[in-house]
């Protein structure tokens, strides 16, 4: 037999991974080598291995990913800005048999929403929250966030974030795991092909946990937004696991207790 | 015995150039274009025939634009 070429492996039988058809098929509207996208997919994948894409409304937040209902091939409904927790809310108080989810960048989630965030892990809503943490506002041009790093440059602190007159970045997703409304509180990144796998299992525990009515599931999400960062891609990756690593540790902070 | 044997396909119109897929590959197949599509990004290219299906590359990128086949391979044929 003769040696096998590429047209004898690229066939439909041999296929053993593709972008999911639950991403829709266009251009995502993210910058090169930004996590949006990465999370995205893990999203609509688990999505699809649950077999609930009829059954699932998501919320989209203010930022980037506030053109999320484009990309993702479920009923989603846009918040306003931080205020995605209370909508997502009134959607799983209305519709209990339905898979809800809020995405949210860390400007949304952890200041201007940082109320709906609490309150509705504090009120134990049956949801799942992804928090995509850049560190940074990227939508509007790389302004300081409350997950600024100490020291770390942004639009609005070029001399980098003074922790004596901003304060410290808020470890939001530690906060929130002490509530006992919140039932699995966990931290990963989608940068590797190892922590990408991670995160889907993840997301696929948070929700089944939380349609299991066992309370809010927290997965974080470290990201990098090479453009806010003024790095590329692969320097803003490195990047991140030096610097917000060691600040934002990845793993799980909370899980069910076994029944 | 079996070995394995892979290969890519990659979107080119659709992909952004990062070149996050290219460190993340164990076996070196992928490198940038110098020629650019029609966004104007260098798109990513296969420089070699070693791929073994591994996913690596096409589970990072960002924008979901590699898809992966494989194949197993009788040894005696390699
Ligand atoms: C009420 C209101 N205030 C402010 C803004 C401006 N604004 C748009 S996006 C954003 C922050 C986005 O940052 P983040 O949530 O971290 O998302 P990223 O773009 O980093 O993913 C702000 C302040 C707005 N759209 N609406
Ligand atoms: S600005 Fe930052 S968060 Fe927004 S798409 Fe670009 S890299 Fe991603
Ligand atoms: S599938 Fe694995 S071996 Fe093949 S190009 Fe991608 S990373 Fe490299
Ligand atoms: S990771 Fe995807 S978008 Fe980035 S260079 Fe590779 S193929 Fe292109
Ligand atoms: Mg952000």
């Amino acid at each position: 037999m003769a040696v096998i070429t590429r047209e004898d492996i690229i066939k439909p039988e041999n296929l053993v991974y593709k972008r999911t058809s639950l991403l829709v098929d266009c251009a995502l509207s993210y910058c090169p080598g930004c996590g949006h996208g990465t999370a995205h997919r893990m999203l609509m994948e688990v999505i699809e291995e649950m077999g609930i894409q009829s059954k699932t409304i998501g919320v989209a937040p203010v930022g980037c990913s506030v053109l999320a209902y484009e990309f993702l091939d479920i009923d989603v409904q846009q918040a306003a800005h931080g205020r995605a927790p209370a909508l997502a809310t009134a959607i799983k108080r209305l519709m209990p048999e339905k898979y809800v989810f809020t995405y949210q960048g860390d400007g949304d989630l952890a200041a201007i929403g940082t109320a709906e965030t609490i309150h509705a892990c504090n009120r134990g809503e049956n949801f799942v929250i992804i928090f995509i943490n850049n560190g940074i506002y990227g939508m509007t041009g790389g302004q300081m966030a409350p997950t600024t790093l100490p020291h770390m440059r942004a639009s609005t602190c070029p001399y980098g974030r003074d922790t004596e007159t901003m304060g410290n970045p808020l470890k939001i997703t530690e906060l929130v795991a002490t509530l006992p409304g919140t039932c699995y509180v966990t931290r990963q990144a989608v940068h590797t092909p190892g922590n990408v796998r991670k995160t889907k299992k993840a997301l696929r525990k948070a929700f089944e946990y939380s349609y299991a009515k066992k309370g809010v599931s927290l997965v974080e999400i470290v990201s990098n937004c090479n453009s806010g960062w003024k790095m590329t891609p692969v320097q803003s990756n490195k990047w991140m696991e030096e610097n917000m690593f060691p600040y934002y540790p990845l793993g799980d902070i909370k899980v069910p207790a076994a029944e | 015995m079996a070995k394995v044997k892979g290969a890519i396909v990659i979107n080119n119109e659709r992909c952004k150039g990062c070149e996050v897929c290219v460190d993340v590959c164990p076996e070196s197949v992928i490198a940038m274009n110098k020629n650019v599509n029609t966004k104007g990004y260098h798109y990513a290219m296969v420089t070699n025939e070693n791929c073994t299906g591994c996913t690596n590359c096409a589970v990072v990128c960002p924008d979901g634009v590699i898809t992966v086949y494989r194949v197993k391979v009788p040894t005696e044929v390699v």
